[in-house]
Order: structure tokens, then sequence, then C-alpha cells
């Protein structure tokens, strides 16, 4: 027999901390896979976020780096500068991309920074303990926004994939899902793609990864990813957003 | 003899951070400092260095965060209203031990304030200024020529104590023109075992980071973080003294106020008047043995700024109230003339 | 022939594996608590995997191998 499946070499042995059945772990491991299929963990350089994946300097073998809430991109950016020979990734959730580091987000996109930016889109602020986040859909109930997400008072949610390919910077921006096998597959395929557009030097590379809270969207784990598929996705659809190289190859 | 150049102040500091081995700036603009960036727009193209205008202050000072983890040398520059910004970096950069070098081309505040000259960003750079305890190394040069040679110390500094060096200028410095040399650059290299560089399966892996959630574990960091900065207070104050040998009154300036004050000593030793000028050159650490042997032999102090009265607190800590300290100042971008130090010294030689 | 090997002493029991599991031979096994103190996933019917890998593809805490 064979091993078909094990943990990637580019996560250490550190438990994760998360939460039972919080898709964190997926997100991570299917980096991780991405790493040790290009070969690339020797020279990789990631950043870590503020948020539930704070800790993710523990969990990746790599060097790592805990950057302030928001500016992982900008933290990115002063390595890759440095060091534009190493791969350099941020991983960050929804309040941190999107709400207090979206000027880092959009301008490192604008200058199609060579980095690769995995965001995990929750809905939700996790690490806090469960608040309304830029992500939050409309209605939706949270520890500040208790009876529901009210857009007349706190605005919409933000489509950041849809919002970054208006730019012309980006490389490759895509949205992936994570609540069931299939969609967990080509949740890697994508994330792969975005480290490979980064070793060919296309530039910045963003997987938008739909994901769940169950702790803090209050359900069981089965129930939070049911929750992705029927409220999540209808918002927020799995797609290509860009792909520079695609659309010159008139794919 | 070495040659001259004539500079301005923002430009000698950018040209010696080149001469550094400086080769990453991140920043934005804000006067009296954009000079700095400009220079360094054109001048990093050239020598395989980068220049990168950032979206912001707080993301230019997380970009230094990010390039000083990979051991490069790396700089980013403002003037007050951005340190503002910049604080949250700073504090990270502290709580991460990386070094870095950090310009403030001090204007006058608070809030938007002014972009005359300055010095009442005393406080934020040596007391703080981000959250959390930690130091600066804070270089306040007086001349061109110290715009130059301080920013090549604040990097050997900033590497060897593995901090930031904050170059406490303001705009008068920043934007005058004078000779200069930058012939005794000396430029001293340090291993950087703990530098991102990617650990080519040669090493476990390097992490950056000032989080600790365990309290005895983050306890530990900080008070290993200030055994390091006691030696830094043992090994690093610099100071002028002028004319000090049998002073009775001591005047203490930096900047650009220490200039104007020794004028002022000049013409209050032409009346007769036993005066001397202590001018810190670091403000952290702060030159607290030469002030305590001063108030010593002198019965009087005059601090000369460019603020409220901030430098004032550290002469009174350093003499340990022992001798008078008065303040003689102007604020919001106005300078204090040579007369009004006068003035001062006049009225601490009766007693006053 | 397949085989599916857990850490168990890292399972968080969320039930992730269980529901994945297209020939439904994986179960959280409530008469089992963990170091962690949890219960965890257990294979119940090891004739009937067909190592898919399904299981481990959606385990978030990575804690599953799978042999075929």
């Amino acid at each position: 027999m064979a091993v078909v499946f094990e943990k990637p070499k580019a996560l250490t042995n550190v438990p994760l901390h998360y939460c039972p059945g919080c898709p964190h772990g997926i997100i991570h491991r299917l980096v991780a896979e991405a790493i040790d299929e290009l070969g690339i963990e020797g020279k990789t350089i990631g950043v870590a976020p503020v948020g539930c994946a704070v800790m993710a300097y523990d969990y990746f073998a790599c060097d790592m780096i805990e950057a302030a809430h928001g500016r992982a991109p900008a933290t990115a950016t002063g390595i890759k500068r440095c060091r534009p020979d190493n791969i350099v990734f941020t991983y960050q959730g929804d309040g941190d991309l999107a709400s207090i580091g979206m000027a880092e987000t959009v301008h490192s996109a604008a200058r199609n920074e060579n980095i690769t930016v995995i965001f995990v889109n929750n809905a939700i602020y996790g690490m806090t303990g469960g608040q309304m986040a830029p992500t939050s859909l409309p209605g939706q109930v949270t520890q500040t926004s208790p009876y529901g997400r009210d857009v007349n008072h706190c605005g919409w949610p933000i489509k950041v994939s849809e919002m970054l390919a208006t730019l012309e910077g980006p490389e490759y921006i895509a949205r992936v899902a994570v609540n069931n096998v299939k969609n967990v597959n080509n949740a890697k395929k994508a994330i792969k793609k975005a480290f490979q557009n980064q070793i060919e030097g296309k530039g910045f590379s963003l997987v938008e990864v739909v994901s769940a809270c169950p702790t803090n969207w209050g359900m069981t784990p089965q129930k939070a990813l049911e929750w992705v598929e029927s409220d999540m996705l209808p918002y927020y659809p799995i797609g290509v957003y860009k792909d520079r190289t695609a659309a010159k190859e008139g794919k | 003899m070495a040659e001259l150049v004539l500079m301005k102040g923002n430009e000698a500091i950018a040209e010696a951070a080149i001469r550094a081995g400086c080769r990453h700036y991140f920043g934005y603009p804000i006067t009296p400092q954009t000079e700095i960036a400009a220079y360094m727009a054109k001048k990093m193209p050239k020598i395989g260095g980068v220049f990168l205008q950032a979206e912001s202050e707080v993301a230019s000072i997380n970009m230094v965060y990010g390039a000083a983890a990979t051991g490069c040398r790396v700089m980013t520059s403002s003037s007050s209203p951005g340190i503002s910004l910049k604080a949250e970096g700073l504090s990270y950069i502290a709580g991460s031990d990386v070094p870095a070098l950090v310009v403030n081309v001090q204007r006058g505040g608070p809030g938007l304030g002014g972009i005359q000259p300055s010095q009442s960003d005393y406080f934020q750079a040596t007391k703080g200024g981000g959250h959390g305890d930690y130091r600066m190394i804070v270089l306040a040069p007086a001349s061109v020529q110290e715009m130059a040679s301080l920013t090549i110390k604040g990097f050997n500094l900033a590497d060897k104590y593995r901090m930031t060096s904050m170059i406490l200028a303001d705009g008068t410095i920043g934007q005058m023109m004078e000779p200069i040399s930058f012939e005794d650059a000396e430029i001293e290299k340090y291993e950087k075992p703990w530098a991102l560089t990617g650990h080519e399966n040669k090493r476990k892996h390097n992490i950056v980071n000032s989080l600790y959630l365990q309290p005895d574990a983050l306890e530990k960091t900080n008070f290993e973080r200030y055994e390091r900065y006691k030696v830094v207070e043992e090994n690093e104050p610099m100071w002028e003294e002028y004319m000090m040998e049998d002073a009775e009154i001591c005047v203490v300036a930096f900047g650009i106020a220490s200039r104007v004050a020794k004028n002022a000593v000049v013409a209050a030793r032409a009346e007769g008047i036993k005066v001397g000028l202590i001018r810190p050159i670091t403000l952290w650490p702060f030159p607290t043995k030469a002030l305590r042997a001063a108030a010593v032999k002198c019965k009087a102090f005059v601090s000369v700024e460019l603020n409220m009265g901030q430098m004032i607190e550290d002469v009174r800590l350093a003499t340990e109230c022992k001798r008078p300290v008065t303040l003689c100042n102007r604020a919001g971008g106005m300078i204090p003339s040579p007369d009004q130090v006068l003035e001062s010294i006049r009225a601490a030689q009766k007693g006053e | 022939m397949a085989k599916v090997s857990f850490n168990t002493d890292l399972c968080k029991g969320c039930g992730l594996c269980v529901s994945a599991c297209p020939k439904k031979c994986l179960a959280i096994d409530t008469n089992q608590i963990n170091k962690k103190g949890y219960s965890p996933a257990v294979m119940t019917d090891q004739e009937k995997c067909i190592g898919c890998a399904f299981c481990a593809t959606m385990c978030p805490d990575c804690i599953i191998t799978v042999e075929k």
C-alpha cells in the first residue's frame, strides 16, 4: 500500500488552535500542499495576519513574519522588494484584508506586487468573538449587528474579488470555496496557480476563499458548510475574476 | 582635506543613507522632508535600489518592517503628523527586534499644525509614541554635516542593537544648505541570523514576531530587550560641551535650538557671564552623566526648546532637581532669537 | 484495499470527515474521549473504505493519513 494522502511537509507539527470544524485548517493545508508540490518551502516567506490566523507563523514551516492588523500586503511588499527571488505570501481574513487593511490590499494589487495573497472570507470577525465583518451578509446576525446587518445603517458587504478585478494592476483574482470536496480540490488548484504566477514573475495573485465560522455563526461544522452553499456563495460566486495571462492568450 | 559638497539637510540624509548601504526606501510625501523621497526616487533606480512611494505612512512603515525583517538596511522618512501614523509600525519593529532607520523632520503641532520647524515631537520620539514598553535611539543633528554623519551612525546603531534609530531633525536643518564631507563614513556590518531569507532547508524556520500570548513569555522578551537598552544607555550617549569648563550657568539645547543658544552663550560671555552649553546629540539615550556632572558645578540650567518644554523634564531628571531649570522657548514653528536666550541666561545668572 | 488512519489525539470531533465519506464508514465515537477532550472520528468498517481521501480532504486538522 502506498500513502495517497498525508499531512504536507510545509506544515509544522504544531497542533492547530482553531475551533473544531474551522476550515482555516483546510486552507492552511492547501497552501502547504502548493508549497510542497512547487518545491519552494526553502525560499518561501509567509506573512501572518491579525485575526484567527494570527499564529499561522507557528504552523507553516517556511520563514514567517507576523504583521500588524491589515498591513500584511505592505509587510510582504517590503520583504519582496528586498528579496525578489524569494516567494512571499500573505494569509489574511476578511477584517484584516477588507476592512482595516483595504488600502494596503488595493494598492499592492494596483502595483501588481509580485506576491500571493490568500484571503479567507468567512463573513465574520472570528478571533474577537463574532463581530460584523466587511463581508458579513445583509441581514446577518453578529455580535455587533444583533438585529441583522442593516445595510441602511452600516452599508453593504464588499465583494473584494469583483472590486480588485476592476484594477489594471493584478495578474490573477479568483474566488473559491472550501465547503465540499470538489470545491476544496478546485481551491487547491487556484492557490497553486497563485504561487506559480509568482514564481513566473507574473505579479499580484489573490485567491479569495469563501470559508465558514461554525463557532461564531452558531452552527455545527456541517451546517456551516451548508450555509456557505445556500447563503454565502449566491452572494460571493465562485469564479476567476481576473486572469491576465489567460485573457492575453484568449482563453 | 576631505572634499566638501554643498547640500540641503534632507538631501544629506538621503545621500548618507545610500552610502551607509541602504538600498530600500519606503515613504509618503509630507512637508518639510519630501526632498529625502525625491532624492531617493532619483538615485535608487540607478544603483539597483528600491524607492517606493507607499499609499500611506502606515503602509510605508509596515513595508519597512517587512524589509527590515529580511536583514536589509531600510529606511523611511516623514514629518510629525506622518510619524504619528507610523507609530504602529515603530511599536511592531521594536517588539520584533528588527533594525530600521526612521527620519522625522519635525514641524509644528499638534494636529495638522504647520510646516515650520519645531521640536515638539521630543516626547513622542524619546518616550514612546507607539504602544508598549520600547525605546528608540534618537539622534538630533544640529547641522547638515550631522544630518549625514548621524544617519550613518543611526544605521550602525540600529543593526548593532536590533532597534529603530530615529533622526529627529527639524524643518530648518532639513531645508538649509551647508558644505559637508562624507569621507569618514564608517559602515559597520553585523550578522543577522534571525533574518527572513528562506530557510533553504538548512535551518529551522525563522519567525519575526511580536505576539506572545503567555504573559511570562512576553515579560521575558521585555526584560531581555531592556537589558539591551541598558547597554545602549551605558555606551551610546553622545553630546557636545561648549564653554563648559568654568561654566556657572548651563544652557541645554539640541538641534537648531543649540545653534541659537551657542550665539547667546558667546554674547553672554562677552558680558562676563560664565555660561556654557551642553548639546545632547542622542536624546535617547539622554546624556544624563554629562548633566549630572554639570549640576555639581553649575548653579542654574536653561533649557532652550522649540516646543512648550519637553526636554526640560529630562534635564530636571538628569540633574535630580538639584538646581533650578528654566525654560526658554518658542513654539508652533517660531524660533527663539539669540537675544531671547541671552535674556534667559541673564535671568538665570541673577537667580531668577 | 485502502487504509485510513487517524492521529486521534489531535482530532476535534468536528465530524466533517464523517459527512464527507461517500461509503458511510466513518463515525464519531461518543464512547471515547481523546486527550483534547473530544470524541474522535473512527473507522467503522475498513472493508468498505475505497481510499478516496474525501475524509482527509475535509479534515481541518490534517490528522488523517490515507493509504491504498
